[in-house]
């Protein structure tokens, strides 16, 4: 249980603190996509015998870069190519799943996660994400900024602007392997967007927002936890119903205007 | 005009430069030179090219051919500053007016430095002399299509920019705001910076440019507003309808 509540309060505070550039670019969905395209990764991890978290890493940056590739190399949109990439891997996971005779692993359990289960392995690897992540939003910050309020502006001023956009799509991959191990792949979007969404009605200031997000996060995420706990019920959707509840409060008691 | 400190002055010229989009000609043949100390007026009708123009000295669309070439006087000289047509902006994102404002010193503090006391000095002076010291912790949603140009243009200050581009800059801004902003171009332009703003309105050009480009895919007329637009050069800008323009007596 302390080890589902260390990954819980990792997820919650992960999870918003990336998802709310995402929700402010318009790139929610990508984290969607992400989550889905790590599953060729979990089911090798699986099949090969090491922890599937770690070997969603690769995965998951992979086709956070890939993403970009894509839609540059072929002038598509990039949620045309997300869409692409996200059904592709994912009906790779699926196959590669159908085929293999060794594992031993519930696809609902990926689907909607297994926090209880999470392995000290699986906390191990949240834990140095999480410093990675926190290093890299800490480092960016200033040219996260520039390249998610003003593209163009940021490109002309420095070539480091595309080079916080790729850290941002990795970030964004790394945060969603944390989340998939709580959430699972359908419902980390829930921790990723909703979070950040309702401190994006709440408060004012991008940081704030951060900070507000993290907050709300780690709280749904604990919240979650024990419900799941005391009522048996799977920790993702526990997780997912406490935010939207907060979500839906905010959204009663909200001082932004619509924009 | 006054004596520019070194580190602004810079020259531009473009030589024959042409570029294609989507397998268009957008631009084609364009030369012209600007000298250090100039505001100049990039106009012309939809679809001229204005933008494109833009894009290609920022390096933001492949040159098919000709050359952009940008000479500043020294190593401290900053580079350009490209502020986009408001719909290129992502307003959904919280900003404060002091953060884009900082953004300008982004590319002067490295990857690993924070913005330091030097920094934040800088930026209170660029937003004291666009005259937006107090807005500082205004959002940006909250501002005026006038002041949030001049937010920009602190911005480019704070790059320490030797050339900026403005993209419709006047769109959206009330006339007096369009003043505002043009009397703190002027003081830039006073420091030996080059100002390009491309705009649609060819009304009050003069007085406010030195220098005018009439553009409609290839260079029309480039120089002072006064002489530029004649029958000719409005015809080829805006057809028939330029003609009447100028008999109009609006030009």
């Amino acid at each position: 249980m302390v080890r589902a509540l260390i990954g819980a309060i990792l997820v919650g505070v992960m999870c918003p603190l990336v998802g709310s550039y995402a929700v402010t670019r318009n790139l929610a969905f990508i984290g969607d996509a992400l989550a889905h395209a790590v599953l060729p990764g979990i089911v090798l991890g699986y099949i090969v015998g090491i922890n599937p978290a770690i070997a969603a890493v690769p995965t998951g940056v992979a086709v956070a870069l890939l993403v970009r590739a894509v839609s540059r190399r072929a002038g598509l949109s990039s949620d045309t190519s997300i869409g692409i990439l996200f059904a592709t891997m994912f009906a790779l996971g699926l196959v590669m799943l159908a085929r293999s005779t060794t594992i031993k692993v519930n696809i609902e359990d990926l689907l909607l996660g297994q926090i209880l289960a999470i392995t000290p392995t699986g906390i191990y690897v949240s834990l140095g994400i999480t410093v990675m992540v926190i290093l890299g939003l800490f480092t960016f910050h200033h040219w996260l900024l520039f390249a998610s309020f003003d593209p163009l502006g940021a490109q002309v001023n420095s070539t480091r602007a595309n080079v916080a956009d790729y850290a941002f799509l990795v970030m964004l991959a790394l945060v969603v392997v944390i989340g998939i191990q709580a959430a699972g792949i359908v419902l980390v979007l829930a921790m990723l967007v909703t979070p950040a969404a309702t401190a994006y009605l709440l408060v004012r200031r991008f940081v704030s927002i951060m900070i507000t997000a993290a907050a709300l996060g780690a709280a749904a995420a604990v919240t979650g936890l024990y419900v799941s706990y005391y009522l048996n019920l799977s920790a993702g959707p526990a997780m997912t119903l406490v935010a939207s509840g907060i979500f839906v409060l905010a959204l009663a008691f909200k001082r932004r205007a619509p924009a | 005009m006054i004596a520019a400190p070194i580190s602004h002055r810079a020259s531009m010229s473009l030589q024959d430069v042409s570029v294609e989009i989507g397998g268009h000609l957008a631009l084609s043949n364009v030369t012209f030179d600007v000298e250090a100390g100039t505001l100049m007026g990039v106009v012309g009708p939809n679809g001229a090219g204005k933008s494109t123009l833009f894009n290609a000295i920022a390096g933001l669309l492949p040159v098919r051919q000709g050359t952009v070439s940008l000479h500043r006087a020294g190593q401290e000289s900053g580079g350009l500053a490209y502020v986009p047509q408001r719909e290129s902006v992502n307003w959904r994102l919280p900003v404060t007016v002091m953060d884009v404002v900082m953004m300008g010193r982004c590319c002067r503090l490295g990857w690993f430095r924070r913005p330091g006391r030097r920094d934040r000095e800088i930026v209170k002076a660029c937003l004291g002399r666009v005259g937006l010291w107090d807005h500082r912790s205004a959002l940006m949603t909250e501002l005026s299509g006038g002041q949030k140009q001049r937010v920009f243009v602190g911005r480019a200050l704070a790059q320490e920019a030797s050339v900026l581009l403005l993209d419709e800059a006047f769109s959206g801004v009330d006339v007096a705001a369009q003043e505002a902003l043009v009397e703190v171009l002027q003081t830039l332009r006073d420091e030996g910076r080059i100002v390009l703003l491309a705009t649609h309105d060819l009304t009050n050009l003069t007085g406010r440019f030195d220098q005018v480009l009439c553009l409609n895919r290839h260079v029309c007329a480039c120089g002072p507003p006064e002489q530029v637009f004649t029958p000719e050069v409005m015809e080829q800008m805006y057809g028939a309808h330029g003609v009447r323009l100028t008999t109009d007596g609006e030009r």
